[in-house]
């Protein structure tokens, strides 16, 4: 029954070309690129709008997120070889690359978590300053973006992936789609790094 | 992306790694510039231009949107006009135009 509702998932709409899965994650995705474009405006109002803000790298530790910078990059690099692997049929790798995206995830937020724990022990709260509630807020739902990420990875490395007997096509797409979800993710941390950290 | 041939598939993977060896790079000398502590216009502007190659590197090929069908491009060009207004209206107002 589910089936006959929702079309085109494995394979392209004779329409558009694409699968019904891809056309709406990219649809999700232009609806995230206004919620954090909305914050990024707010950033650019609250700076323009004082004399004295202050530069991110005189409060903030560059060197963790330079490393966190790296992690999600090479995360990136593991989400679409864990794709490569399925289209070269290879389930075993996949795990592995898959496995390996969701440590670097986790790693992220450890990471992130101890940054945020150094603020607060500092008494540095998003009520403390304009710029700690535009960092906090970036940040932390750049954060939860991240969590989810890792939770739909996580999924399409344990029970998704039974779905490879039944439809190899459909497992295939919906790691393409959660893979322009993880890379969209982490397009905004390459954004959110020299802007609130090293300017 | 469905349908691809073991050698299309080892050339994407040769990309991947070139991409990765790039955005690498980037992030270094974004991070190197960062201490030259320049004046915070110029500073923005490379900061800005670097993050920008970045981004496109990452959406180009980890997204494959180099080589992706139309209807995706329109849904884009739609996001990126609203993107932009959400960005250059706060700033216009800011500048008192």
């Amino acid at each position: 029954m589910s089936e006959a509702l929702i079309r085109f998932i494995s394979k392209p709409h004779p329409v558009t070309g694409v699968t019904n899965s891809k056309l709406g994650v990219w649809c999700f995705l232009a609806s995230e690129v206004m919620l954090f474009g909305g914050l990024f405006s707010a950033y650019i109002f609250l700076r323009t709008g004082v004399s004295d803000w202050p530069q991110g790298w005189t409060l903030l530790n560059v060197p963790l997120a330079t490393l966190n910078t790296m992690v999600l990059i090479i995360s990136s690099v593991t989400m679409v070889m864990a794709w490569a692997s399925l289209a070269m049929k290879n389930l075993s790798k996949y795990r592995v690359f898959m496995g390996l995206t969701i440590l670097l995830g986790v790693t992220f937020l450890v990471v992130k978590s101890f940054e945020y724990g150094h603020k607060f022990e500092h008494h540095h709260f998003p009520s403390t300053s304009n710029f700690y509630a535009i960092y906090f807020t970036l940040t932390g739902l750049h954060g939860i973006h991240v969590l989810v990420g890792v939770l739909v990875n996580l999924y399409f490395l344990l029970p998704g992936s039974a779905l490879w007997k039944k439809d190899p096509d459909q497992l295939m797409g919906r790691v393409e789609a959660a893979g322009l979800y993880w890379h969209f993710v982490d397009l905004v941390w390459i954004f959110l790094f020299p802007t609130l950290y090293l300017l | 992306m469905t349908h691809l041939t073991e050698d299309a598939i080892k050339r994407h993977v040769r990309i991947y790694i070139s991409v990765f060896a790039a955005l690498a790079f980037l992030t270094i000398v974004t991070v190197a510039i960062s201490y030259l502590h320049l004046p915070v216009l110029k500073a923005v502007t490379i900061a800005l231009i670097i993050a920008t190659i970045k981004g496109a590197l990452v959406a180009l090929f980890f997204m494959h949107l180099s080589a992706e069908k139309a209807i995706i491009y329109s849904v884009l060009l739609l996001t990126v006009v609203f993107f932009l207004a959400l960005l250059i209206l706060p700033a216009v107002t800011a500048l008192g135009v």
